[in-house]
């Protein structure tokens, strides 16, 4: 009797994408369609050339992580209103992965979290890449950015996040080097105005073109006067919201001066 | 819906019979977009929201309607000075919900 709920439950659990089509208004209310992504279907809709038609809608819905309604014919006619679908995308956790094993990381990883990415945190050095450090990544890599990125960058896209904290351009600059060559939609760089000065001189050098740099926001995080690692997390997670809305928000990239500046007067 | 699954495995463990209520579209400014889920037990016990707590009384009567008569239906909510809506939004949009018995 709940087969369809249990396949749609097993798929959110194991974190692979699905959609539900369910009928909410017309012929066959409830009935529903569990959607893979590859088009394999569970349920029917009460006619197999509507099944078709919506699961054909369900696959491009899932695709691009969108939920909401669609109107058909009884048997999944274009441009007719007979009947009302229900399209819910259940997309996996975006990935945000954070370079750097240091103070502000766990502080990110925790809003991380907050905000349902699927965290990991990477750092070359085995004593400060330890879970017992960061408990709440949901992954801790004790790995070279290029052993990172081998591993997850066909995965990163629009959604998800690359925050590089280490300041250090033997990490920094490969781990530059690879987030540009990848879809991800936000890539975070720490460190000051003159740190990244620096940086932007050893990326041009290794071939990083200015389209790459366009996309790094460094110094990481909105102008928001934040000052300990949990406030700077808010200020990336801040940032990471306003880069995927494309709502204006003030990036310390596009502010000058100081980073940290006495609070004014008054 | 992810949200509530580990709750409804608990409900559907101890045999509950549970209406699942969607938020499928909203008109307007509304708290939380489609998709958005809370869930009701035979016993009244309420997981998820569909707004900012505007409306989620009305839902556990309109869900523990459905479950009486088994009949899903669409339920809508706008604007709490239009006189088409008991209880409504303060925010002004309207919202759609599906609600439904989780028999599927």
């Amino acid at each position: 009797m709940t087969e369809l709920y249990d396949r749609l439950r097993e798929a959110i659990v194991d974190e692979r994408p699905v959609a539900l089509a369910t009928v909410i208004e017309g012929h066959n209310a409830g009935a529903k369609l569990v959607v893979e992504p590859d088009g394999d279907i569970i349920g029917t809709l009460g006619h197999p050339e509507l099944d078709r038609i919506v699961s054909r809608d369900a696959v491009g819905e899932l695709a691009a992580g969108r939920t909401g309604v669609r109107h058909y014919g009884a048997e999944g006619q274009a441009r007719e209103t007979d009947v009302s679908v229900f399209i819910e995308s259940f997309s996996p956790p975006p990935i945000m992965l954070v370079f750097g094993a240091v103070d502000f990381t766990a502080a990110l990883a925790r809003a991380g979290k907050l905000l349902g990415f699927n965290v990991i945190v990477a750092d070359a050095r085995p004593v400060f890449a330890t879970v017992k450090r960061f408990p709440m990544a949901d992954r801790v890599m004790v790995a070279w950015p290029d052993e990172v990125f081998d591993h997850y960058d066909g995965r990163l896209g629009p959604h998800d996040a690359v925050c590089i904290l280490t300041h250090d351009p033997k990490f920094d600059v490969p781990a530059v080097q690879r987030a540009v060559a990848t879809d991800v939609g936000y890539i975070g760089v720490m460190g000051s105005r003159r740190t990244h000065a620096t940086r932007l001189e050893r990326l041009h050098e290794v071939g990083v073109d200015q389209k790459g740099i366009d996309r790094l926001m460094a110094p990481i995080g909105l102008d928001i006067g934040s000052r300990t690692p949990e406030e700077t997390a808010v200020s990336v997670c801040a940032e990471i919201i306003a880069n995927r809305t494309g709502h204006a928000a003030p990036s310390l990239r596009d502010s000058e001066g100081p980073i940290h500046r006495p609070p004014a007067e008054g | 819906m992810k949200e509530i699954l580990a709750d409804l495995d608990a409900w559907r463990a101890e045999g509950r019979q549970v209406a699942l209520a969607r938020v499928v579209n909203v008109e307007g400014s509304g708290p939380r977009d489609p998709g958005a889920a809370m869930a009701v037990s035979d016993n009244g016990d309420v997981i998820g929201s569909v707004s900012g707590g505007c409306v989620e009384g009305a839902v556990v009567v309109e869900a523990l309607d459905i479950l009486e008569t088994g009949e899903r239906r669409m339920v809508s909510f706008g604007y709490s000075d239009d006189e088409a809506f008991a209880v409504g939004l303060t925010c002004g949009g309207t919202i759609h919900l599906f609600i439904e018995p989780l028999d599927w």
